[in-house]
């Protein structure tokens, strides 16, 4: 009876062929759809670009005015750049961090953004002519107040903390936040720096490659404090009617994170990066930061925050590393911080 | 003469087709990268401990692993009981989870203030210390367990009736059972299962860092990022590369080594009934051994399960149309993975003793860090393509690719089986080519080849491939809109999205078991 059903094998290897014929379908129409208008094809990390991130809003801004195509290219924007060289098909790119732009700038794509750049509403001056900066906020660990009263106040109460105190961190080889808390320990500690680290791993839980892993931990409850960003409480006040998360706010001093963009020198869009840089700094922009990033915005008067902001927890004194401190500092910076965390 | 090599010939071709691709898709990737490199660094002492910590744990993951997937799939194999199905599926589902989900349900259950450590607390005892060397172990062991279980439960419903019935009537204890039906079974079967396991263990990066408690666990996978993403050291990535193949390699010679070569005879094929079994002893520890395993994986299930299924029903259009494509993409997969791996088998068979080979270019597959394939990917198309049209058809081709490895060792064994019991015979009566492999060899192998069908597409649902430098635009998939909500905050909703993930990979995998049940 066996060697006479074949039909089910068959019926299963029609439906898979229909399958793959669809799949081949679908992929052929996504590149037959010819654009009239021109594109400004622009690189950008995968949140930037994502429905739940600030791309599409600008998307929309940008294109009421422009009469082009934007395009979010969103992946590993570094990355791919520097294996591209000048072939690369972007016009510009957002979303790059000062702790990487160094190597950016040094592959020679980047041309002159041309913006003024002298009043912007940054804790930091910014005279940098190829990179434009477009939001910035704080490393700061995150807490719920309603668990936790007595939150340190200083990096220093942190560290003499009780160990039972837990916290989660991200690896500085994995993520820009997990770099940024090495450079903000480097500039809090400086030669002492390792010997912090010693003090605070037993109150590491674990550290994870990324930044959704550690906060999940946290909501989850399974840590007490999460390395994120001052900005972070905004998120939850607004989008979720949440008071209960707070950023513990430190005597010595905040790291200082910024995201910019840059234009491509050799683009076969010239005008349309070159408004797109003009487009970066304006209003319409910069309105939608807050809330498609939360983080603050470049260039917004306070005043034109989202009210709910003036709830955030912030810190008076800003610390930053700029690209050529923080490339000297990095290696060894983070042999400390290997040495320190695998005892 | 020459109608009947043309078929055979055609699958012939397929497997050395299939072959290609995968070298191409490991090794071809790497020189690539290689071709671009600068050679500025070689390896460093932080490398050396980390091969030494990703073998430690990647052979202590995967003993373990079998050490408790053999008595849970002997349990199996010898008990009926109401809901078997049912939990034989249910244990897949931890392999097809996305690691970030895994991960935050096993600290849920696990973790220092997990569901468990609040119970031993009421009881008085310490909370569990889960980051360090145990949580890796764990995370793994809740990985691997199922894929092993499944994968060895297959090899003991191959063992003929006969020879049960023929124990049975030679009177054989369980200890005699053990050495002369089972240990053979498990010598052939165990090896590959071995090292497929150890191989997903020695590229796991993102479990290893977050459960291992920091930088004292760092693999060569986490070596890897960091040459790429940190220091953009391609020549150094690539020398990683090429270490994690050279263990891939060695593992692989291991394998062939340590394997028995089948020798079960054959039967005809009667449903297994295990007389031998039957003592109150056995069906105790039998009992016990499914309970501890069930609750030990179930349970971060239902926490996953707990949290996604409040926000599953308003979760955005997008998700749904992503979920969508996903699935449109797991089947592409899965009928490639299939085809490759039926032609893979027949060139494995042709090739006889050396027929190995194809199953260690399985392996390399496992081996081969996803970064350094998608790396070496985009390489090869950035100059000819633009990248983010390639996106979508180069997950589903390396999604193929991935499943490969475990629909091999799933349908390997079957496929020699049923060739050693009816390919004298088929031979014999003329029966060749294509009608061969749909009379004789797909009716004996049906079963595996559900199972393998089931298993390729509910891992190509999950994988978010190796695509991250392509770039999407508005085409994405479901995994990568799950990320996406996890990175804005949006964990709710992410949950939702893990579960509608979870809920159609099982579904799928469900699907294609019971069509190769089916009147089997």
């Amino acid at each position: 009876m066996e060697f006479s059903s074949p039909d089910p094998v068959r019926r299963i290897w029609r439906m898979m062929m229909k399958s793959l014929a669809l799949a081949t379908g679908l992929c052929l129409s996504a590149t037959t759809a010819l654009a009239q208008t021109p594109v400004l094809t622009v690189y950008a990390p995968d949140y930037f670009g994502s429905e739940w991130g600030p791309g599409p809003a600008i998307e929309t801004a940008f294109e009421a005015s422009c009469a082009c195509d934007l395009q979010f290219v969103t992946g590993d924007v570094l990355p791919r750049l520097l294996l591209e060289g000048t072939r690369t098909e972007a016009d510009a790119v957002i979303g790059l961090n000062t702790d990487v732009t160094k190597k950016a700038r040094e592959s020679g794509l980047f041309g002159i953004h041309g913006q003024d750049t002298s009043d912007l509403t940054m804790p930091i001056e910014w005279t940098d002519d190829t990179f434009l900066p477009f939001n910035w906020g704080q490393t700061a660990f995150i807490y719920d107040n309603t668990k936790m009263s007595n939150a340190p106040t200083s990096f220093d109460a942190l560290l003499n903390a009780p160990d039972d105190l837990k916290i989660v961190i991200q690896d500085p080889r994995s993520s820009i936040s997990g770099l940024a808390l090495m450079l903000w320990i480097k500039s809090v500690y400086g030669d002492k720096s390792e010997e912090a680290w010693t003090k605070l791993a037993p109150k590491i839980l674990t550290v994870t490659k990324g930044w959704s892993e550690s906060y999940g931990m946290f909501t989850g409850g399974e840590a007490d404090m999460v390395l994120s960003y001052t900005t972070s409480p905004a998120y939850h006040i607004i989008a979720e009617d949440d008071l209960t998360k707070s950023a513990a706010i430190f005597d010595e001093g905040h790291y200082f994170m910024v995201e910019v963009a840059g234009m491509i020198k050799g683009t076969d869009q010239p005008e349309l990066a070159q408004s797109f840089m003009d487009f970066i700094l304006t209003n319409d922009f910069q309105s939608i930061i807050p809330e498609g990033n939360w983080s603050f915005p470049a260039k917004l008067d306070s005043a034109e925050l989202p009210e709910k902001f003036g709830l955030l927890n912030l810190p008076e004194k800003t610390l930053f590393y700029t690209e050529e401190e923080a490339a000297a500092l990095r290696d060894a910076a983070l042999d400390e911080w290997q040495r320190a965390l695998s005892r | 003469m020459a109608a009947r090599a043309q078929p055979l010939g055609a699958s012939i071709w397929i497997g050395g087709a299939s072959c290609a691709l995968l070298l191409f898709l490991t090794l071809g990737t790497l020189g690539a990268i290689a071709s671009r490199a600068d050679w500025e660094t070689g390896l460093g002492a932080n490398d050396w401990t980390a091969l030494r910590f990703t073998v430690f744990q990647a052979v202590l993951s995967a003993t373990l692993s079998i050490g408790l997937a053999i008595p849970t799939a002997r349990a199996l194999a010898r008990r009926q009981f109401w809901g078997r199905n049912a939990l034989i599926m249910i244990l897949g589902a931890p392999f097809i989870l996305p690691v970030i989900v895994a991960i935050l349900g096993i600290v849920s259950v696990y973790g220092g203030r997990g569901a468990l450590s609040t119970l031993l607390g009421q009881m008085g005892l310490p909370p569990i210390d889960l980051y360090g060397l145990t949580g890796i172990l764990l995370a793994h062991v809740f990985f691997n367990l199922p894929l092993a279980t499944r994968l060895i439960l297959q090899g003991w419903l191959a063992i003929p009736s006969e020879q049960f019935r023929l124990a049975d009537s030679l009177s054989f204890r369980p200890a005699d059972i053990q050495r002369h039906i089972e240990w053979p079974m498990l010598r052939n079967i165990v090896p590959p299962v071995f090292v497929v396991i150890f191989l997903i263990c020695l590229t796991s990066f993102t479990v290893v860092l977050a459960l291992g408690g920091g930088p004292k666990s760092t693999t060569i996978e986490l070596a890897i990022y960091q040459a790429f993403k940190f220091d953009f050291d391609l020549g150094k990535a690539a020398l990683l590369g090429v270490l994690q193949f050279g263990i891939c390699g060695l593992a692989g010679v291991a394998m062939i080594w340590l394997r028995l070569p089948q020798g079960q005879g054959s039967g005809l094929d009667r449903a297994l009934i295990r007389q031998d079994a039957d003592t109150g002893f056995l069906r105790l520890l039998d009992g016990v051994i499914l309970s501890l395993v069930a609750t030990f994986l179930l349970a971060p299930l239902i926490s996953i399960f707990g949290r996604g299924i409040f926000f599953i029903t308003d979760l955005p259009e997008l998700i749904w149309m992503s979920a969508l494509r996903s699935l449109v993409m797991a089947l592409s997969s899965t009928a490639l993975c299939i085809t490759m791996a039926l032609g893979l088998s027949h060139l494995s068979l042709r090739l006889g003793r050396i027929g190995g080979i194809v199953e260690v270019s399985g392996f390399l597959v496992l081996s081969a860090s996803p970064l350094v394939m998608g790396t070496g990917l985009f390489i090869f198309f950035f100059p000819f393509v633009r990248p983010s049209d390639m996106a979508l058809p180069i997950t589903v081709i390396v999604n193929a690719a991935m499943a490969l490895p475990f629909v091999l060792a799933t349908i390997l064994p079957a496929i020699v089986q049923a060739y050693e019991q009816f390919g004298r015979l088929a031979d014999s009566l003329g029966i060749t080519g294509s009608a061969r492999l749909i009379r004789v060899t797909l009716p004996r192998v049906r079963k595996t080849l559900g199972f393998g069908a089931g298993l390729s597409a509910a891992l190509a649902m999950g994988d978010l491939g190796v695509v991250t430098l392509f770039g999407t635009g508005d085409a994405t998939t479901l995994p990568l809109e799950m990320y996406r909500l996890m990175g804005a905050y949006r964990l709710d909703q992410a949950s939702g999205a893990a579960l509608l993930l979870l809920a159609i990979s099982l579904t799928l995998f469900w699907i294609f078991d019971m069509i190769g049940r089916r009147n089997a």
